[in-house]
């Protein structure tokens, strides 16, 4: 009986971990997926990430507000994307390698910043778990297993879900969304009728790095309310990754985000439960999972055709 | 049916006339447009006649506002107007068909079109508004577009139609046609120039650029040559005959006309049996051909871009996998023989893309010259190169070709296509083949080169080449070749005598219809 228990308790907790944890993928990818869907690749994700995440928890410390943590993220989120506009965009560099660059970057002064301006781990008062409490008596988050799993998750979480059907009516909807997919699909088409090619790029590349910088902000003052030096660990590159995974619709980075969480918190009740197996095999498991999903050749056909290419007028 | 007040079925006011003055433009190194005048009128048809790098494209993309001219003027109506963006040209109404289509393959032909243009609904897409405006427009012009349809599903036919209707939605009473008929059937061509007719008797004012002489005299009015820049002159179309514009096109006398002396065909050289591909994706690429090609005789592959053409080249050529079936060379079988194993069997091969397969761009005319015979003797003994053998190599070559080059030395992307096609052919003909596939041997390449490659083609038939010639130019294969073969799907519709058919009967097949009659050995 009591085993059936902590069995129902750790399942309880995998489900929980992995709704909380898709949080980053979730804002990281969907971006990405604008950005590549516009036709830059942006491997600076990563990169990114770091920096949202140290600006968000620096600018909260300062102010004890999360919400200027967040906006704060958002900005320098926005402004790496235009680092990485201007690198690949106007001046035509390879996308990869420039978004390795940004990485560095945003990874090297993520920690020297945290060095010279925190110096040592402390704690902020980030965004807390909300209990949406009908009244005194009744809250949803203590119903039982479902307010467990659904009910008892930060405003960024649901934020970042929210965001999913947002971004696909953004896409498949509005005229700045057929720009963007026509952009990264044809942009001589789209430069014939008199539409800038680079605006939509600048646009869309900003909008996505934005995303990543919030991000790393939900790491760093939802999740976990603490800033640590490459805190994200690889986060940003299988938020690239899932990009692929979802075929380039936020529905289907959805679905990955959700996989791999899920995974991944599986992976930490592994370990934190000392099974039979190796730990790490058990960390290994997502990153596993990233490389079959990606070998699957159907998901290519459904990549944007300029993906990658640089536009120059009169060069077909 | 608005003559009183001058509108357009689209109901926009027409473009009574638009002239260009003194257009110059140059880029480093060219004079791409040297003072052109140019002018065109409502209700004409004015052909902008012209070689490969003439300007004419450069002209055109001054009017669209791609491109900003040094010098010169626009007139629309009598009044001097600018245009700075290709938004400022549909703003005056001024509409392109660009020579590659400018659509979006994985979005409908109602997005394709509602791109760029502000939505009644602000931020929002109004597809039903778009489309309910294409489908009156494709009414009164007799378009025949379903809006809904996905860009990728399209015929290229259909493809055009919905180019035609991404300008008139524009409001375009001024169309400028960029080869508009390069990768259609002849009967989709036929299909077109009736909806361009019709567009002009309704007022609109029609440019269109070919090099194609048999479209010049079957669609428009008037026609303006350019070469190197500069407008060679203007005239009514029906005042002149091909060779007069051929002449005024090159500057010389050119020969149109392909004469085909008789030999006699011996062995069979090369031999196809019951060939199937297959490409990356799974799909068949070619399916159950046979064909044979005998010694003296040029086989022409006739068909619309992309039904197998290639892949037929490329298993030839030794790249390609064949799923079953046999190639043969000289009786030989090379089923399955590396590219390098078939060029030791005696075949030489003129790839489609030759920026790309033929040569490589940055190297010196002199070592593409050796391409493939490199590791070979006399040009090397097994490890060092002999520069005086390649050297002499490719200054033969240049002399017997009459390849136009600054030097041995010098890169040959800095060539012209038709010099780099020339040393391509002097390169594989060198080798002394058996058996010849030249794929589209003359596209982009101006008319003296064209000359010059044919009678170098005609000129080994006589010798006992068994050459393959594959073109989408249709009037090429019928001139060129002894027997025609069609492929449609990667299937063979036919194989015909070249004397004994017609474009017309070849148009029909290259659309999938297959001759039972056509069959002949």
């Amino acid at each position: 009986m009591s085993e059936n228990l902590t069995m129902a308790a750790i399942i309880l907790g995998i489900l929980h971990s992995g709704i909380r944890l898709a949080t980053p993928y979730l804002f990281a990818s969907i971006g990405e997926t604008i950005s590549q869907r516009a036709g830059v690749l942006n491997l600076g994700v990563e990169g990114i990430m770091l920096m949202g995440a140290f600006f968000g928890f620096y600018a909260t410390m300062q102010t004890d507000n999360p919400w200027i943590g967040l906006l704060a993220a958002l900005i320098v989120g926005a402004m790496m994307g235009l680092l990485m506009a201007i690198a690949s965009i106007t001046f035509q560099a390879q996308q990869g390698i420039s978004g390795i660059g940004l990485f560095m970057f945003g990874a090297g002064v993520s920690s020297l910043l945290f060095k010279t301006m925190v110096g040592n781990v402390v704690s902020v008062n980030g965004f807390s778990e909300l209990t949406f409490c009908v009244s005194d008596m009744l809250c949803l988050s203590e119903i039982p297993v479902l307010g467990d799993i659904f009910f008892s998750h930060s405003i960024v979480t649901y934020a970042a879900f929210a965001l999913v059907p947002f971004a696909a009516w953004m896409l498949n909807e509005t005229t700045w969304g057929l720009n963007v997919r026509s952009v990264g699909q044809n942009p001589e088409a789209v430069d014939s009728l008199g539409v800038s090619v680079t605006a939509v790029r600048y646009a869309a590349v900003m909008v996505g790095s934005a995303l990543a910088g919030i991000a790393g902000a939900s790491l760093s003052i939802s999740l976990l309310g603490l800033f640590q030096e490459n805190m994200t660990n690889g986060m940003g590159f299988i938020a690239v990754a899932l990009v692929y995974f979802g075929s380039w619709k936020p529905r289907g980075v959805l679905l990955g985000a959700l996989l791999f969480s899920t995974i991944n918190a599986l992976q930490l009740w592994v370990q934190v439960l000392d099974l039979n197996i190796p730990s790490d095999v058990a960390v290994m498991l997502p990153y596993l999972l990233t490389i079959i999903a990606l070998a699957l050749p159907f998901r290519r056909s459904m990549q944007p055709a300029a993906l990658t290419k640089p536009f120059k007028r009169g060069e077909n | 049916m608005n003559d009183k007040n001058n509108l357009l079925p689209s109901g926009l006011p027409r473009i009574e006339s638009l002239e260009m003055r003194g257009i110059v433009k140059k880029f480093p190194g060219v004079l791409a447009s040297d003072h052109v005048d140019f002018d065109v009128k409502a209700g004409e048809i004015h052909a902008l006649l012209g070689e490969n790098g003439a300007g004419k494209s450069t002209l055109m993309k001054i009017l669209y506002g791609l491109y900003q001219p040094e010098e010169g003027e626009i007139l629309l109506n009598g009044e001097p107007i600018s245009i700075n963006s290709p938004t400022d040209s549909l703003n005056y109404g001024i509409g392109m068909i660009h020579q590659h289509f400018m659509l979006v393959d994985n979005l409908t032909v109602a997005e394709n079109v509602a791109l760029g243009l502000k939505s009644s609904r602000g931020l929002r897409l109004d597809l039903d508004v778009v489309s309910a405006r294409i489908l009156e427009l494709t009414e009164k012009y007799g378009l025949n577009v379903d809006p809904n349809a996905v860009i990728s599903k399209l015929a290229v036919g259909e493809r055009q139609r919905v180019e035609i209707v991404k300008a008139l939605y524009r409001g375009a009473a001024l169309l400028v046609l960029d080869e508009p008929t390069a990768v259609l059937t002849p009967q989709e061509v036929d299909d077109l120039f009736v909806i361009f007719k019709q567009m002009v008797a309704d007022g609109h004012a029609l440019i269109f650029i070919s090099h194609k002489l048999h479209e010049i005299f079957a669609l428009t009015d008037r026609v303006t040559v350019l070469r190197d820049g500069k407008a060679i002159g203007t005239v009514q179309t029906s005042d002149i005959d091909k060779e007069g514009l051929a002449a005024m096109m090159v500057g010389r006398e050119v020969v149109l006309t392909r004469e085909r002396p008789p030999v006699t065909v011996s062995e069979v050289r090369l031999k196809l049996e019951n060939v199937d591909a297959f490409n990356d994706d799974g799909q068949q690429i070619l399916k159950n051909l046979s064909m044979e090609i005998r010694s003296g005789e040029i086989v022409g592959i006739a068909g619309i871009s992309g039904n197998g053409q290639r892949p037929l080249a490329e298993v030839v050529a030794g790249l390609q996998k064949i799923s079953s079936g046999r190639v043969l060379m000289d009786g030989n079988d090379v089923t399955g023989f590396a590219p390098l194993q078939m060029i030791n069997a005696g075949l030489s091969y003129i790839p489609e893309e030759r920026m790309h397969d033929g040569v490589i761009k940055d190297f010196s005319v002199e070592e593409n010259a050796i391409l493939q015979d490199n590791v070979n003797a006399p040009f090397s003994n097994g490890i060092f190169l002999n520069f005086k053998v390649i050297s002499d190599h490719a200054r033969r070559l240049i002399q017997d070709f009459n390849i136009k080059t600054p030097s041995r030395e010098t890169p040959i992307k800095n060539l012209s296509g038709g010099n780099i096609q020339k040393l391509i052919l002097a390169r594989e003909l060198a080798r002394d083949p058996r058996v010849l596939i030249a794929a589209q041997p003359t596209r982009g390449v101006d008319i003296g080169a064209t000359e010059y490659i044919h009678a170098q083609l005609l000129k080994g038939r006589v010798e006992g080449l068994a050459t393959i010639l594959i073109s989408e130019d249709l009037d090429e294969v019928m001139a060129m070749s002894d027997r025609i073969i069609v492929l449609f799907h990667g299937q063979i519709m036919g194989i015909v005598n070249s004397d004994e058919i017609t474009a017309a009967e070849l148009g029909l097949m290259m659309a999938g219809e297959q001759s039972e009659s056509a069959f002949i050995e």
